[in-house]
């Protein structure tokens, strides 16, 4: 177990060296820094000391530990546009992004696992139906238009919901908050249904595929045979089983969601890392966008990471270091 | 009350509406098992010996269902059941062991889990009782530190134990009917002699009556005491075990015997029977094992197919084999 928890932090590392490697790249190609902040007026020697200063003279592996030395620091350098220090901006940003994909994770997978499990049991039902044709919609329909299919029937033909923004919010800390407002709470609502519904959906259908599934083995049939419960067979023998292949799908669907963020932040004018992140490629933001880059693959490698341990909590047969014996 | 038989089947009919007609995959079949009791039912793939199994404890999988006939459990009818009714009577009144005690297990429960679950939803005991008892089959099905194992999971036993935690699973609740459906067959040879000794034990032991379904002669032979041969849905002959197997009847059951390998006999060289057991949904017009039969005669070509009733009562043909008659003709 020890051996498995270590070899798979191994390969993360390895996986954000990559992505910190493109990040990195993406500085030297993109433009050229010296040109960008010396102007028009410039010496040979201006340039000279400038580069010197900015280690750009240094080789490229240098250069690149020296990125990952402060990178793992949490520095980014300032941003170009704003003039201040990139990690500042996204410490702001962050607790917007993290709050709507929260919301709208927890949505996906409550919602996603109950209608799955429902129109699974009731395969032949005609609300189970129903469900399942409606989830099509969810599937197919692109992010962007839900959010402003949602923005015209909510907020401009009802007038319910706000169409835009995070609402009023407290600040706790270093962290902002929506959820202690009714505006903030009501802002919340749109964002996390167009975000989510995709994946709710994509959940849903999951759940429902591998219920059926476990349904039809012989462990439910001995079951039955035995006299169990419908709603313990249901609940307790089958859902078990189906949530073991269901968790690696919806453990990179989370990673996702985050990831995103940034069509349904740019719908809805939500101040997050996101709506950060377009506009820092408007103004060829570099240091911001290389920011957001390794933020999103350090969330998305540890919520593998999580959820390779999770494995181990519900599936005993990966717990190797258990007697085995009897024969 | 004395002479009531634990399982009662009449005249049982299992039906599959398909496109291209209904299939009878269960025919006419009747018989009786006595507590304390084991009927062997064998037969080729498709004869239709676990859908009778199956038929009997409820678990026809749709669209088969029985469309006439009765299943008496202690003179109580139950193949008319459904739902809560019929689950009440599952694992208390039968229970049913499977043939993969490897797929039969849930991989995610552990073996006490699933023992203690089951004596709670049929015996109004408490959960600490529930385990003690749970501890107690595992012990009596023959699994050593019984008391140990119950926090093991399916995947750390080997297959004979397994098979055995699966003979338990059935028997925790303490029913009077056993339906075993091919529980030697996915085992090693030497796990199996093991597993029918067992199962022999618990019958006389408990006083169960246990419905073997098996393909495997051997294992009738070593272990049944009455013994049912199916063919094509209806059942060819019925009778105790001695009789069937040493002066067989039917022409079928004859033929099985001569295709087994009994290392008793010695015999260098194996008869098969020709052909294959036709299709359910095309059936000849007559005995359905005439086209394989070497004795068949225009009878048996042309008349609607013998049942145990219309014949002696064990054999159902026209022509039997090993009768008082026939070889009162050959001497």
């Amino acid at each position: 177990m020890l051996a498995y928890i270590i070899r798979r932090v191994a390969q993360s590392v390895l996986v954000l060296l990559v992505v910190g490697l493109v990040a990195f790249a993406m500085f030297r190609f993109v433009g050229d820094p010296v040109d960008a902040m010396l102007g028009q007026e410039r010496t040979q020697a201006d340039i000279a000391r400038l580069t010197a200063e900015l280690g750009l003279d240094q080789p490229f592996p240098v250069q690149y530990w020296r990125f990952l030395e402060q990178a793992v620091q949490g520095n980014f350098g300032l941003s170009y546009r704003q003039g201040r220090p990139v990690s500042e901006i996204l410490v702001e940003r962050l607790p917007a992004t993290l709050e709507l994909a929260f919301v709208s994770g927890l949505m996906a997978l409550a919602g996603g696992i109950a209608l799955g499990i429902f129109t699974a049991i009731w395969r032949r039902g005609i609300s189970a139906n129903i469900i399942m044709t409606v989830s099509l919609i969810g599937v197919s329909l692109p992010t962007f238009l839900i959010g402003i299919l949602l923005i015209y029937l909510f907020s401009v033909e009802l007038g319910w919901l706000p169409s835009f923004g995070r609402g009023e919010v407290t600040r706790i800390g270093w962290w902002t908050t929506g959820f202690l407002t009714e505006s903030g709470l009501k802002a919340l609502i749109l964002p996390a249904i167009t975000l989510g519904l995709y994946q709710m959906t994509l959940i849903m259908r999951l759940v429902r595929t591998e219920m059926l599934e476990v349904l039809r083995m012989e462990y439910i049939r001995f079951a039955r045979a035995r006299g169990i419960r419908e709603k313990s067979i249901n609940f307790r023998h089958a859902l078990k089983n189906t949530l073991v292949p269901v968790i690696t799908i919806t453990g990179l669907q989370l990673g996702s969601i985050i990831a995103f963020a940034i069509i349904t932040e740019t719908v809805f004018q939500w101040p997050g890392v996101g709506l950060l992140f377009i506009n820092a490629i408007q103004f060829v933001d570099i240091p911001v966008m290389a920011a957001y880059l390794m933020l999103i693959s350090v969330m998305f490698v540890g919520i593998n990471l999580i959820v390779d341990m999770l494995y181990f909590a519900i599936d005993p047969r990966l717990r190797v270091d258990r007697t085995a014996g009897g024969h | 009350m004395i002479n009531t038989p634990v399982l009662s089947v009449r005249d049982l009919v299992v039906e599959i509406p398909t496109r291209h007609g209904v299939l009878r995959p269960v025919d006419h079949v009747s018989y009786d098992i006595a507590a304390g009791e084991i009927l062997g039912v064998v037969g080729e793939s498709g004869a239709g010996k676990s859908m009778t199994g199956n038929a009997v404890i409820g678990l026809l999988d749709p669209p088969a269902r029985i469309t006439s006939g009765e299943v008496l459990l202690s003179g109580q009818p139950v193949h008319s059941l459904r739902g809560e009714a019929l689950r009440r009577l599952r694992g208390k009144r039968m229970g049913m062991i499977f043939q993969d005690p490897l797929t039969s297990l849930n991989p995610l429960l552990t073996v006490g889990d699933q023992l203690a679950e089951t004596i709670i939803e049929h015996l109004d005991v408490s959960q600490s009782e529930a385990r003690r008892r749970a501890v107690a089959a595992l012990d009596e099905v023959g699994i050593p530190a019984a008391s140990q194992r119950m926090g093991s999971y399916p995947h750390e036993f080997s297959g004979g134990m397994r098979q055995r935690v699966v003979i338990a699973l059935a028997l925790c609740a303490e029913p009077d009917l056993v339906i075993a459906d091919e529980p030697t067959t996915a085992l090693d040879v030497s796990v199996q002699a093991q597993i029918i000794v067992l199962l022999k034990r618990l019958c006389r032991e408990r006083g169960v009556a246990v419905m073997l379904v098996t393909h495997d002669m051997g294992v009738i032979a070593e272990a049944a005491d009455r013994v049912a041969v199916m063919y094509a849905g209806r059942l060819a002959e019925l009778g105790p075990v001695r009789e069937v197997l040493g002066r067989a009847r039917h022409p079928y059951t004859a033929g099985l015997m001569a295709s087994t390998p009994l290392a008793s006999q010695g015999r260098a060289r194996l008869r098969q029977i020709p052909g294959a057991m036709p299709r359910l949904g095309n059936l000849p017009p007559g005995c359905a094992f005439s086209p394989r039969c070497d004795r068949a005669q225009a009878q048996c070509h042309e008349e609607p197919g013998p049942t145990l009733k219309r014949c002696d009562g064990r054999a159902a043909c026209w022509f039997p084999l090993n009768t008082d008659a026939t070889e009162e003709a050959e001497a």
